[in-house]
């Protein structure tokens, strides 16, 4: 395995956000709806029916342009991509063969051990999806619902050569997809879903090996474990003196396995050729710049923004999985300085399921976000009550103070209180030994003793005033 | 002969009826594929009781069967359609219905206007309006007949190389082709989407100015159609000709040869400018059109599977098989021809050799018309090579079938608008046409030169 050296290039086909489908006025979000319930005579292929582009989805693929750092074609079109299958109405799929909309750009992808690598864009085309087909013993069933769904698809070099690599790339396409606007990103209805090109060459080799396309991947997860598998099984086939064979492969994600669908010697002729019922998209400079003047802030500028906050790179990342928390960090940061936002990206990284898609969208008032950071900056409220305090905020609750003081989370920092609860401790014998152990230079020890100090105050004693206490007492 | 403007002081049901029954009379033509009497009734009522007014109110017409329309099945004269009824009706149909109209029936066509002599109709072919043993012209005969026959004043035609004005031609109407874009397709059977176009057929030039009017402008449907552009006019002056002298050879008929000069000189006397003027790629033109157009065909028919309308083919038992046998059953040979040709030069390796040379010669031909436009305001050729051929003479024979469209098909390579007028007859008594091409978007100029110089209908 260590000779080996595995070259990967995803494509990545990204379900564009828009209310209709790409050619008709159909309804686009289609999940959990009944079978061909929404369709237009356009998505049926009906005599006579022709295609309606729909500007939304340009404009979308335009933005995806930026998010890409691409450049978007002045003019581009639409082309016939014909082949027969029950889930594709015209006998053909109207997809961008010559004529792309977005041509090369590149991603800068953060990689777990703190640094990043680019990976470089072919181009990305507009197209249309095809339907949906359910098979039974002796039948099958067509639903055209999901007929005509716009989608981007982006082709990358082939700039990977590892799973975590791979991983990382999808991950950010993530992240630039959803922050853009470009798609609501609901992995578990495919809205992003990725064919992994893999092949493997021996060290040093300039040769590429022979390549598998393991198709429908929807998770980044099952990008790097098919990434994972292909490697292993390619490389074993090798070993084995057998060769790899060209072909397109599924992946089982409860076995863990990918398993041939497709060879190349089945690759059908598409015999593309270009839409004459569509007219080029023609875009100046001006209009790609103003529709570009439209894209919010994207993860590269977040991470720019927040370089010198003094947090981990991971902590940054996983913030980055959701648009709205990293705009609630840069509000904060805007309002509150550097410490503030630092404190809160570190609450969101450490408290919140960040990951948990479905969970509901929470969200806080900043003026409320930076009371906490106060209160917490103050040593008003342990670290732990912080946290608490900021979930809290973050479902809904308003005026951390009034909760802090409803809730007995203040700390006492009245000296007098605080000075009688340190001399008890100190007069206690079960304190004696660690009194002995940090006179003798055992300074640890001292932890001890605020401990027993913050179990009396049940919590509430600030613990910095209590050490100084202790140190001015021995 | 029975006009537009002769039938609006009638009652709509007077018109519809004594539509009707012409057409059953005329049965045996096998113009009409089928009569939508009941709608038409109703809507003639509709007109009659002030409902439904406007500028065609209560005036009957016909539409090929290649439209979208209601009250009988769309059938585009092909098995695969002999059950599909249209749950929506084409824009043009719906433009001259908003304006009164009244569809009675639909026209006979090569099935899928496929053809040049409404013989590949599946249904039986369309007979020649003035001589029954010739054929119809196509692919819109049964529309050219119906018009030539006076069954109604008007009717619909669609022309992808020539489909309208050849057998305008053939039965001695007008045919009118329009600048690509200025009708929608939308609701139309697609043949060629780069080349078909929407037009009709009529008896006098003021008739066609009116339909057209109603049918063109942009179409929110069809994003390949035109802004708003064409508004009826009076010719002003003299105009330049050209005579496209590729297309007046020995290979064309003596009769059409005569008609076409016998015209110049009518243009002639009446103080036109007329010079002989030549276009070389014309000659290459049915070479690219045989290209382009198959290319294209293959692509649109590639939709008619027997999955989810139209007719399924019986007893099959997989899918490839549901395919092949429904598309089997459901085509005909000379759709067939064309979807292999254009498979074939769309099949990776021959594309570029055949596709996309057709298209560069296609952009060279649109740039010869194109300069000798900046000196002519119009184009004058023979509409087709002879008056109507005899019943079966080239079923045998794609090529000499082809060779009936020489003339037409550079006006839909280029987008150019062209029409068929009536100009004279063979020995034989066959109607001959000749036609005049003109610059996109000079349709209403052209109609209203060819209104100035008349024709021999």
């Amino acid at each position: 395995m260590a000779d080996y050296e595995m070259t990967i290039g995803i494509e990545c086909h990204v379900q564009l956000a828009t209310k209709t489908k790409l050619f008709s006025p159909a309804d686009n979000d289609a999940r959990d709806a009944a079978p061909n319930s929404k369709t237009h005579p356009i998505d049926f292929g009906l005599p006579g029916m022709l295609p309606i582009l729909n500007k939304e989805a340009v404009n979308l693929a335009i933005k995806a342009g930026k998010a890409l750092n691409a450049k978007v074609a002045n003019v581009s079109r639409f082309d016939r991509k014909h082949y027969f299958y029950p889930d594709l109405p015209n006998g053909y799929q109207i997809t961008q063969m010559y004529m792309p909309t977005i041509l090369s750009g590149s991603v800068e992808v953060p990689l777990e051990n703190d640094s990043s690598m680019t990976v470089r864009i072919h181009h990305a085309h507009i197209e249309a999806d095809a339907g949906k087909l359910t098979h039974y013993a002796d039948y099958s069933l067509v639903d055209l619902n999901r007929a005509g769904t716009p989608l981007i698809e982006i082709v990358s070099e082939p700039d990977m050569h590892s799973p975590a690599e791979a991983r990382a790339y999808a991950t950010e396409l993530y992240r630039l997809m959803t922050f853009a606007g470009i798609t609501h990103g609901d992995l578990y209805h495919g809205n992003m879903r990725f064919d992994v090109n893999l092949s493997v060459a021996k060290k040093g080799s300039e040769e590429l090996g022979t390549r598998t396309e393991t198709k429908n991947l929807n998770s980044f997860r099952s990008v790097e474990k098919a990434a994972e598998y292909e490697f292993k099984r390619q490389v074993a086939l090798l070993e084995k003196g057998e060769r790899v064979v060209q072909e397109t492969r599924g992946w089982d994600d409860a076995k863990g396995k990918t398993s041939s669908q497709r060879s190349k010697e089945d690759a059908q002729d598409y015999r593309y050729m270009p839409d004459a019922d569509i007219p080029p998209i023609v875009l100046t400079d001006q209009q790609i710049a103003d529709i570009h003047a439209d894209l919010p802030k994207l993860p590269p500028q977040y991470r720019k923004e927040w370089g010198d906050l003094g947090v981990d790179k991971s902590v940054i990342n996983s913030i980055l999985a959701n648009q709205q928390y990293a705009e609630l960090v840069s509000a904060v940061l805007a309002s509150g300085g550097k410490k503030a936002a630092k404190r809160v990206a570190n609450w969101i990284a450490s408290s919140l399921n960040i990951d948990d898609m479905s969970d509901e969208t929470k969200n806080a008032d900043v003026a409320d976000l930076l009371a906490l950071c106060e209160m917490t900056e103050k040593s008003e409220i342990t670290s732990n009550a912080a946290s608490e305090l900021f979930n809290d905020l973050m479902s809904g609750a308003t005026d951390p103070r009034k909760l802090a003081e409803e809730r007995n989370l203040l700390q006492v920092s009245d000296e007098g209180a605080v000075a009688a609860i340190v001399d008890e401790v100190l007069a206690d014998p079960a304190s004696q030994k660690a009194i002995e152990d940090i006179k003798a230079g055992n300074d640890k020890a001292i932890g001890f003793l605020v401990g027993q100090i913050m179990k009396k105050s049940q919590g509430k004693a600030n613990p910095a005033m209590a050490q100084k206490m202790i140190r001015e007492r021995l | 002969m029975p006009t537009i403007s002769d039938l609006q002081s009638n009652t709509a049901r007077q018109n519809v009826e004594d539509a009707i029954k012409k057409a059953k009379e005329n049965d045996d033509y096998h113009a009409l594929l089928s009569i939508t009497e009941k709608r038409a009734l109703e809507r003639a009522d509709a007109v009659d009781s002030g409902e439904v007014t406007g500028r065609l109110a209560g005036i009957p017409f016909v539409v090929k069967d290649n439209y979208l329309a209601y009250g009988a099945p769309t059938t585009a004269a092909a098995r695969i359609l002999e059950n599909f009824n249209a749950p929506l009706q084409a824009t043009a149909v719906e433009k001259l219905e908003a304006e009164g109209a009244i569809c009675i029936g639909k026209a006979n066509l090569d099935a899928f206007a496929h053809g040049g002599s409404t013989e590949n109709s599946a249904f039986g072919p369309t007979k020649n309006a003035i001589d029954p043993t010739k054929v119809a012209g196509g692919s819109s005969g049964g529309s050219a007949v119906v018009t030539a026959l006076d069954i109604v004043p008007f009717a619909l035609g669609s022309d992808t190389g020539g489909s309208i004005r050849q057998p305008a031609s053939f039965n001695g109407v007008y045919g009118i082709k329009p600048t690509y874009g200025m009708v929608s397709r939308y609701g139309v059977v697609a043949m060629a989407s780069s080349t078909d176009v929407m037009g009709c057929f009529t008896k006098t030039v003021e008739d066609a100015e009116l339909v057209m009017s109603v049918m063109a402008g942009r179409d929110e449907k069809d994003m390949t159609t035109l802004a708003d552009y064409f508004h009826s006019t009076e010719a002003e002056g003299t105009y330049k000709i050209g005579v496209v002298k590729e297309t007046l050879t020995n290979d064309v008929d003596e009769s059409v040869r005569k008609v076409t000069n016998e015209y110049v000189q009518k243009l002639k006397q009446a103080g036109h400018t007329v010079e002989e003027v030549s276009l070389p790629l014309v000659k290459f033109s049915l070479a690219m059109y045989y290209i382009i157009v198959p290319a294209e065909v293959s692509s649109n028919l590639a939709r008619y599977d027997g999955v989810r309308f139209g007719r399924r083919a019986e007893n099959v038992k997989t899918l490839a098989e549901l395919y092949g046998r429904s598309r089997d059953e459901g085509f005909v040979t000379e759709n067939k021809r064309r979807i292999m040709i254009g498979s074939y030069v769309l099949s990776s390796g021959y594309f570029d050799a055949y596709y996309l040379k057709a298209q560069k010669a296609r952009t060279l031909l649109i740039q010869q018309f194109d300069e000798l436009f900046k000196q002519y305001d119009f184009l004058l050729t023979p509409t087709a090579p002879t008056p109507a051929f005899g019943m079966g003479e080239n079923v045998e024979d794609p090529i000499k079938m082809y060779l009936s469209d020489a003339m037409t098909v550079p006006a839909n390579l280029t987008g150019m608008p062209a029409m068929s007028i009536p100009a004279g007859v063979s020995p034989d008594g066959l109607p001959i046409g000749v036609q005049l091409v003109a610059p996109r978007k000079d349709d209403a100029k052209m109609l209203a030169f060819a209104k100035s110089v008349g024709g021999v209908v």
